[in-house]
């Protein structure tokens, strides 16, 4: 078993406050492709029954979250994403500012077809200026040889 | 926007959303690193991606096929607000000059606390037929009546 810093488990980081931008929004779906009209145009957005300009699903791993104490895991040449998961209770507009937090929420071994790799989970939550929690997310991050 | 409304009532199990078909390029990576923020190396330095034990060279960021995933999910809805989950997990990389194909299909549909709810697969692959990215989207849907 790979050794680690399990005190730092469920440890939940300081908040960065975001504000949603307009611009970073419309930035965001070009780079993705996205050509919705509400992600770029007010009118648009009101037109499709929205506020105003709503942020893409993903546009969330936009707020990042204070970096988490470094878990000490003597282990890993190459750190890879290995997934991402959202809920959604709330819509994300420009003009909204976000607040995230982030957590580890456990670290697992495990052996694959590339050898052994260390699967570390971390959850986040983001609130808007309301204080309601808008998503939650949950990211695997995986290291390996 | 015409968009055409998808009623609960009309979704079956076993059905298809329109696919999406995406071109990534080492521009787009880019594009992406600025947009998202995420400047990891791998997604726009060769010889890094290379020294990090990617022989290809670079690899398109799990969050931008994400992206691609979640615009699949959100071109089908008539508004963005109906994505309650969304969540993807990373399987073969994806590079700059793929053809990625994104497709989502009707697994379930339900009735949850009084809201109508249809549980989708997604999947984008690439021109060899190699899962770069799997995973599900659970979104609320209206009736007609």
């Amino acid at each position: 078993m790979v050794d680690f810093d399990r005190s730092v488990l469920g440890v939940e980081s300081a908040p960065i406050r975001y504000d949603v931008e307009k611009g970073a929004i419309r930035k965001f779906a070009e780079a993705v492709g996205d050509e919705d009209p509400i992600y770029y145009d007010a009118q648009a957005a009101q037109a499709a029954g929205l506020k105003t300009i709503v942020a893409p699903p993903t546009f969330l791993c936009t707020f990042r979250a204070q970096e988490l104490p470094d878990l000490q895991l003597a282990f890993g040449r190459v750190r890879l994403n290995g997934g991402n998961a959202y809920e959604y209770y709330q819509p994300v507009y420009a003009g909204d500012t976000i607040t995230v937090t982030a957590k580890y929420a456990d670290v697992v071994e495990r052996t694959g077809r590339t050898g052994k790799m260390m699967f570390v989970f971390t959850e986040l939550t983001f609130r808007n200026q309301h204080g309601e929690v808008v998503a939650k997310g949950r990211n695997t991050g995986i290291m390996r040889d | 926007m015409g968009k055409q409304p998808v009623y609960y009532d009309d979704v079956q199990v076993g059905d298809a959303m329109p696919a999406l078909v995406k071109h990534p390029t080492t521009r787009q990576l880019v594009q992406y690193a600025g947009a998202s923020g995420d400047y990891y190396e791998i997604h726009y330095d060769h010889h890094f991606a290379v020294k990090s034990g990617l022989k290809d060279g670079v690899i398109v960021h799990g969050l931008l096929t994400a992206g691609w995933l979640a615009q699949l999910v959100t071109d089908w809805l008539p508004s963005p607000l109906a994505l309650q989950k969304f969540g993807v997990s990373y399987r073969a990389m994806a590079r700059p000059g793929d053809t990625i194909t994104c497709t989502g299909t009707i697994v379930s549909k339900y009735d949850k606390d009084g809201q109508r709810l249809v549980d989708c697969e997604i999947s984008a692959e690439n021109q060899h037929g190699e899962k770069c990215a799997i995973g599900q989207a659970t979104v609320a849907l209206p009736t007609r009546s």
